[in-house]
């Protein structure tokens, strides 16, 4: 089944980047959305099919999910932003459970690493969910607008480094063990890590936990930056850390939203099913798509979707 | 100091195909099976009970075509207007659709706790105090979120 679904989107991914099919299906949200008198079967279809394409891109873009699905459903569908976020949370969280397994056994997941960062970033997760549902909704929805809008522009400028030069370890990396060895199978060779700055990077992940909780969003996007630039952590293992620690983190938050009312199935499942399937189908795409392309692509979106959010929340568009 | 990328040839372990120096800790494998087959499990839970709802085979709370008079809601608004039960009150109503769709988001939520709890005991066997601790508080955290009880009377 899954072949058929990738030959469909195959046409997709030759042409991602002018992207007639996300085209196609922001014109039917937007028909829908002013037309109230819609059947209801529609918006969870939407929802599927928008998550579907959005899936794809985020494989081919290498980012995570949860991070296009909040601005962009937030500003487009007419879901209240708590839902959003709610199923933010859970969409995030069902991507990185299962990309667990293959991370944990190549060891690009490491425990030592992510098990005391997942600890700060899950504590202030709660905090964070509870301030976004706390919070007046235009406040939240002016803050997502300005913290997308600078997500892109991190896109943008920020450079990841494969292997970072780690200066003299600190007293907290030497005391928790952190650092191991990897297998590099571009190279055929294993790598020998460690970190630094680990308290500087613990503190960050305060704030990154409290964002990722606050407004539903996975938070890769800065996970990635924090382990690998600050911290002196390989590239690969930075990433399969981060994707990893999303799911301790995005649990906590899950829960204070599940227990506040704020996950609706009928948002929350076919946007999971959607983008976990787009995912897959990203996935067989990888080889021969053109990641700068796609990456500008979400660039694009997302600023589009954090200005569209910023408007939203200060009641200007919208 | 540079990350060392180790030069020659490695000698690859035939059991998991990484080379022998990346030795993967055996409680992080049974974490990574739990991961595996809970969270596929979980989405198709998900999958199955949202059909159920949707097809109208379960009785729903409130029905699909009346969803879209709360969605536009706050969520504390929601919850006052649909009369929906804060924290694990739903686990009362599942005996209907929309309610029963929580129950494979519940499971995605505990897998993260079932892991941990597979990490505590070998950690305390290598007398690994302080990641024991880390473990241990990590599981009070979630556990804590999931309760219900932080924020009860927030509205």
């Amino acid at each position: 089944m899954l072949d058929l679904i990738i030959g469909g989107a195959s046409s997709f991914a030759a042409s991602v980047a002018a992207s007639p099919a996300a085209g196609n299906i922001s014109a039917s949200v937007q028909a829908a959305s002013g037309n109230p008198g819609m059947p209801w079967w529609i918006w969870p279809l939407l929802l599927f099919a928008v998550t579907f394409v959005m899936g794809i891109i985020a494989v081919l873009a290498g980012v995570g999910g949860g991070v296009l699905f909040v601005p962009i459903v937030g500003s487009f569908f007419p879901f209240h932003l708590d839902f959003v976020r709610g199923a933010g949370l859970v969409v995030a969280l069902a991507g990185a459970l299962a990309a667990g397994p293959g991370l944990l056994k190549a060891n690009l997941a490491n425990l030592r690493l992510a098990l005391p960062v997942a600890l700060i970033a899950s504590t202030f997760s709660i905090v964070g969910a509870f301030l976004g549902l706390a919070l007046p909704t235009n406040i939240t929805q002016t803050a997502l607008g300005i913290t997308i809008t600078l997500i892109a522009l991190l896109f943008i400028f920020s450079k990841n480094s494969e292997y970072p030069s780690v200066g003299g370890r600190d007293a907290l990396s030497k005391k928790l063990g952190i650092g191991g060895t990897y297998y590099e199978a571009s190279a055929g060779k294993t790598v020998d890590w460690t970190v630094w700055r680990t308290p500087q990077g613990f503190l960050m992940f305060t704030f990154i936990g409290t964002v990722a909780g606050m407004f539903g969003l996975g938070a890769g996007w800065a996970n990635v930056p924090v382990l690998n630039l600050l911290m002196g952590a390989p590239l690969k293992i930075a990433v399969g850390s981060s994707k990893f620690l999303l799911s301790i983190t995005d649990t906590s938050a899950a829960w204070i939203y599940i227990n506040q009312g704020a996950v609706m199935p009928i948002i929350a499942v076919p946007s999971v099913l959607g983008i976990m399937l787009g995912s897959l189908v990203g996935v067989r795409l990888l080889a021969g798509a053109k990641p700068k392309a796609v990456r500008y692509l979400v660039i694009i979106m997302l600023l589009f979707a954090g200005l569209r959010s910023l408007l939203k929340g200060l009641g200007i568009w919208g | 100091m540079k990350t060392k990328v180790n030069k020659g040839s490695e000698k690859a372990s035939v059991k998991s195909g990484l080379p022998e120096q990346v030795q993967v800790a055996p409680e992080q494998i049974k974490y990574a099976n739990l991961l595996l087959y809970g969270s596929w499990a979980g989405i198709a839970v998900l999958a199955v009970t949202f059909m159920l709802y949707v097809a109208g085979i379960t009785p729903a709370y409130i029905d699909p075509a009346q969803i879209q008079q709360y969605w536009g809601m706050k969520s504390s608004a929601y919850l006052e207007a649909a009369k929906v039960p804060h924290g694990w009150g739903w686990l009362r109503m599942v005996g209907y659709g929309d309610f029963l769709s929580l129950v494979g988001m519940a499971w995605l939520g505990a897998l993260t706790v079932i892991g941990y709890l597979i990490l505590l005991p070998a950690y305390l066997r290598k007398k690994d105090a302080i990641y024991s601790a880390i473990v241990a508080l990590e599981v009070l955290v979630l556990v804590l979120a999931a309760s219900g009880l932080l924020g009860t009377g927030g509205h």
